[in-house]
This record gives C-alpha cells, sequence and structure tokens, in this order.
C-alpha cells in the first residue's frame, strides 16, 4: 500500500516502545493506517495489542517513539475534542453495575454530544432490547460485549477501536458484528481491531499485524501473508484401490519436487505437498499417470497454520 | 460544561438510586431533631434564643458527622473507576480529565447539598412547629448548614485526593478513615493535651489562632460557635474569634482554601496518570 501518502494516515506509530518499570511490552513498533482501512492486531494474550490500543487512544504515554492519531498526538489536550468522531470497545469491557442498559447507553449518548440519539434502536441492534430495562450488573460477559458494541458505535464513529470484540459474541452475532463494521466502512471510518487468532470471519480485514511479545513478526494483506509464511500445499489423490503404494514409487522416482506420503489405511491415496511455486508441475505429472487417479483435492494452508507459522516460527 | 454537568447528573442519580441520599437525610435529620429537643429542654424558660442554642450541638454533631459522609461518598470515586476500568472508556469520551474531576465534585456537593437542606432544614421546621413558631436566630442556623456544606465539600475534595493516589479501593477505605481519624478526632485531642501541659507559656493567643486554621474541622467549629454573640455567649467561648482576629471571612476563606487544595492536587496527579 506504498503508494499512499502521508496525508491519508489516520494513525501512524514510529519506533514506539512502551515500557513499565523493567518490562518492555512494546518495542519498536512502527505501522500506520490510513483512512478507510480496516486493520486487524492479531497475537496471543500479552503481546502488546491493548498497550498499543491505549497509547492510539492517549491514555498512555509511549516510553519512546512518537504516535500520532487524527494529525497529532492523541495524549495532547486538544486530541478529547476528535474523541466525539472515536469508538473504543475495552477488552473485557466495565460498566457501572447499578444502571440498566438504556440509562448506561443514553449517559455516554450524552457524553459524546449525541443525547438525541436513538439509543432503543442501537440496543435493538445488538440483540439487547429485552434486557434494556435490567441492570448491567445482572449481564452476562456476552451482553456486555454487546453493550460494549452499542457504545462504541454512538454517534457514527470516523475511528474506531476494538478490542477482543468478538469474544463472547456467539457465531451468529459476530456474523452480525462484521456486518455492522462494513456499513461504517462504506462510510468511511477506519478501524483497528484486536484478535487473539486468526479465524475467518476477521480475514474480512484489510490488513493484518501479527504480534508477538510486543513486537511485529509479520504486517500485510492476507495474500501476502500466504506468501510470507511460505507453507506448503497440500494435495490428496484416491487412485484406483491397491495401487497407492505403486503410485507413490512413481511420483516418488520421477518427481523430485514436494513430498508424498503413502497414506496406506487401504492403499488407495496419498497425500503429497508442496509449496506454492512447484504446485502446477506435479499436477501436470499426476494427471499424466492417467485413469489410476480418480479424485485429486488441493488443500491451501489454512488461516490458522498461517498465524501458527508466525508466532511459533515453524512451518507446520 | 455540558458534559461536566453530565457527569454531575450521573453522580447524582446514583446517589439517589443507592439510596445514599435517603439514608443521609434521615440520620442528618433525626440526630437534629433529636438534638434540638433535647437542647431545648435545659434553657426552659429562660432561653434567649432558640436555635442559637440548637446551633452548638448541631455544630458539634457535623464536625463529626459530615467529614464521615463525605469521605464516604468520595474515598471510592476515582479509584474505583480505575479498578473496574470504567475510567478508561469515559476517558476516550470527549471529556477532559478535569472535568471529569468537577464533575464528579459537583455531584457529590449536590448530593450533600440535598442531604443536608433536607435533614438539617427539615429538622428545624418540625422543631420550630412544634415550639412557639420562634424563628429567632436563624441566621446562626443559616450558617451552620451552609458552612456544614463547605466543609463536606473539604472532605469530598481529601476524598478524591486519596483515591486517586492510592492503588486499591481497600486501602482508598481504610486511608478515608485514617484522615477522618486524625482530621475529627486525634487533632484536638493533641491540642488539647498540649494546651493542658503548656500552660499558656508557648502557645500562645496567635499560634492557637494558627492552629485552629490548620485544621479545617476546627475553622468550622470557630466559624459557628463564634460568629453570633447569642451562640457565642451560650456555647462559653465568647469572643474568642474576634480576640484572635479570625473574622467569618477570613475562616470562610481558610475553609475554601481546604476544598481548592485537594481538588488542585488531585487534578495533577490525575493528568499524569497512565491507565
Amino acid at each position: 500500500m506504498g503508494e499512499f501518502n502521508t496525508t491519508n494516515d489516520v494513525i501512524s506509530l514510529q519506533a514506539v516502545s512502551k515500557r513499565y518499570g523493567n518490562e518492555t511490552v512494546v518495542r519498536d513498533v512502527n505501522f500506520s493506517v490510513q483512512a478507510g482501512e480496516c486493520v486487524v492486531l492479531v497475537g496471543h494474550n500479552g503481546a502488546g495489542k491493548t498497550t498499543l490500543m491505549k497509547l492510539m487512544l492517549g491514555l498512555t504515554r509511549p516510553s519512546a517513539g512518537t504516535v500520532e492519531v487524527l494529525g497529532g498526538n492523541p495524549t495532547r489536550s486538544a486530541a478529547v475534542a476528535q474523541h466525539k468522531t472515536l469508538g473504543y470497545l475495552p477488552e473485557s469491557v466495565a460498566f457501572y453495575d447499578a444502571m440498566t442498559g438504556s440509562e448506561v447507553l443514553s449517559f455516554y449518548a450524552r457524553l459524546k454530544g449525541v443525547p438525541g440519539i436513538d439509543c432503543e434502536n442501537l440496543l435493538q441492534l445488538v440483540g439487547l432490547s429485552d434486557a434494556s430495562k435490567r441492570r448491567v450488573g445482572t449481564y452476562s460477559k456476552g451482553m456486555r460485549q454487546r453493550l460494549g458494541l452499542a457504545q462504541a458505535m454512538l454517534g457514527d464513529p470516523q475511528l474506531l477501536f476494538l478490542d477482543e470484540p468478538t469474544t463472547g459474541l456467539d457465531p451468529s452475532l459476530r456474523q452480525h458484528f462484521y456486518e455492522l463494521i462494513d456499513a461504517l466502512h462504506k462510510e468511511g471510518a477506519t478501524s483497528v481491531i484486536s484478535s487473539h487468532a486468526l479465524n475467518e470471519v476477521e480475514a474480512r480485514a484489510n490488513r493484518f499485524i501479527i504480534m508477538k511479545a510486543g513486537a511485529i513478526v509479520a504486517s500485510g494483506t492476507l495474500d501476502e501473508l500466504y506468501q510470507q509464511a511460505a507453507l506448503p500445499v497440500r494435495l490428496r489423490i484416491s487412485v484406483t484401490p491397491g495401487e497407492a503404494s505403486s503410485v507413490a514409487d512413481r511420483l516418488g522416482s520421477e518427481v523430485t519436487i514436494g513430498k508424498v506420503n503413502l497414506d496406506d489405511v487401504n492403499n488407495q491415496s496419498l497425500n503429497l505437498s508442496c509449496f506454492n511455486g512447484e504446485k502446477m508441475p506435479l499436477i501436470r505429472r499426476i494427471t499424466d499417470l492417467g485413469d489410476v487417479v480418480r479424485d485429486m483435492q488441493i488443500m491451501p494452508p489454512r488461516l490458522d497454520e498461517v498465524y501458527n507459522h508466525f508466532m511459533n516460527g515453524d512451518p507446520s | 460544561m455540558k458534559m461536566l454537568w453530565s457527569l454531575a447528573l450521573k453522580e447524582l442519580r446514583d446517589g439517589l438510586r443507592n439510596r445514599w441520599i435517603a439514608a443521609a437525610i434521615i440520620v442528618l435529620g433525626t440526630l437534629a431533631l433529636a438534638l434540638s429537643l433535647l437542647g431545648s429542654a435545659p434553657t426552659g424558660s429562660v432561653r434567649a434564643s432558640g436555635l442559637d442554642i440548637i446551633v452548638i450541638s448541631l455544630a458539634s454533631l457535623s464536625v463529626y458527622l459530615i467529614p464521615l459522609i463525605a469521605l464516604m461518598l468520595s474515598f471510592d470515586a476515582l479509584v474505583g473507576e480505575f479498578e473496574r476500568g470504567t475510567m478508561m472508556l469515559l476517558l476516550t469520551y470527549p471529556i477532559t480529565r478535569w472535568q471529569v474531576i468537577m464533575g464528579k465534585f459537583l455531584g457529590h456537593v449536590m448530593i450533600l447539598f440535598i442531604a443536608i437542606l433536607a435533614g438539617y432544614g427539615g429538622a428545624i421546621l418540625i422543631m420550630i412547629m412544634l415550639t412557639d413558631g420562634s424563628t429567632e436566630g436563624w441566621q446562626a442556623y443559616a450558617l451552620m448548614m451552609a458552612s456544614s456544606l463547605v466543609l463536606g465539600a473539604v472532605f469530598i475534595a481529601l476524598g478524591y485526593l486519596v483515591s486517586v493516589l492510592v492503588k486499591e479501593r481497600a486501602t482508598a477505605a481504610g486511608t478515608a478513615i485514617g484522615l477522618w481519624l486524625i482530621f475529627v478526632v486525634l487533632y484536638d485531642l493533641l491540642l488539647f493535651g498540649a494546651l493542658l501541659v503548656d500552660e499558656n507559656q508557648v502557645i500562645g493567643q496567635q499560634l492557637f489562632s494558627m492552629l485552629m486554621l490548620v485544621n479545617p474541622t476546627d475553622t468550622y467549629r470557630i466559624l459557628n460557635l463564634s460568629l453570633y454573640e447569642g451562640v457565642s455567649h451560650a456555647a462559653g467561648i465568647a469572643g474568642i474569634a474576634n480576640e484572635a482576629g479570625l473574622s467569618g471571612t477570613l475562616l470562610l476563606s481558610v475553609m475554601l482554601l481546604w476544598v481548592i487544595a485537594p481538588l488542585t492536587v488531585t487534578l495533577l496527579v490525575f493528568q499524569r496518570r497512565e491507565l
């Protein structure tokens, strides 16, 4: 995305580090987020995602480096006015337990300067209409999370920070949640989302930043991450019963690319793997074998394998 | 300003919801009524002025009660929000840190205002109705109510200071009780002891007035017991404030300083605080 010029940056971090005492929780982080992008920070718990969010929100100051959000240091006093256009969902969000769901939401709406907003509609959108008159103290974790989403969406924010937004949400709500985010993106919103795993739903994002122990270990679009990880493609072929070992022999001796593993359950299927660039020649070899090959499945590396590759440093 | 007001209203609603205001009204009202009924008995027919007498006993009671109520309201205000994590979210809204402090302060002062107005005001109205309907000495009573609010504000501010400095709610609660003991009980005990031992040798009038100004609860006491002649005569401390050169304005200014100083330090600490 180098063709974008820097004036488009909504967020820019340069050589940012953060230490608490002797512990370095963020080390030498550089990245920028352009207007309209949806960037996902991925990493285990303790990888520094939450601290990065707090740095971008101006809740805490970097020990080294510079953080710029919406054209300035987020800890400066003028940044407070920009909070009108900002939505934040903290990790394991907490509310004032004695208030009801709709009281909480209208309190935040007044603070955000949008007191006239239709809170009931927003509560319905996150599936909390039935519980809106109940004390937040009685809410389950998932319900708190949904209330957290509702408050983050108050006043059509232009910049969203969502810290592990889908934990505690059931799959259908997860889907629904990303639809809400998509709708905001269509109106030009920018978002930074953190996640502890790369799962299929989060794959809707434009770009991923994978973090480990406070540092960025990889970043890019999904395709770029696949390329960087260079994980092998797996092929599984079914052959005429009893022919598997002979096919394996023929492929193994004639084909110098990839790896051949015999799946010897009933001598009729084989697992092969090769790197992405070697895939087509291998497929040609297989089709050259003729009628003995009955079926072929091509399995690209899964998202979690890519993630594990970067997290563990070993190709699975 | 709107944000500040929203926050103040939230605190006020919290006070109504958790029956804080109701409890404070009942405590202040009942004790005020009991003391004024008891207080009027010995004076009987020779009473110079009804309400003046009540001020003496009520001011002595307020010195203990108002700081306690104020500290209970305020010790949790910041550390509680840090601990639960609600402060983090609050600060991502378009609200500055000084607005957070001032909004809470305004809300808590309103709670105390309602409690004092309804508790002490209600008690005195009942008292007037029960007796001959004389309202003589109402100025002293009004001053007592107003200065009680200022005394409350002092301890709300001190409670915030505790709340912003400590790491845990439990520590804040303990420290608040400690503050109460020091300001309300220990200081006077030590001062009294020192005066007894000293026998007027080192602690002269000047130093004594200074020592009264150092502790806001003593400032409150002096203000209420010596400003109105009727009260000070009955209290047996006629004119000590005048002799010491302590005018009502000075006493009240000192108390206001005790509000502003802890609030300012609280704000400075809060501004530097990382969440």
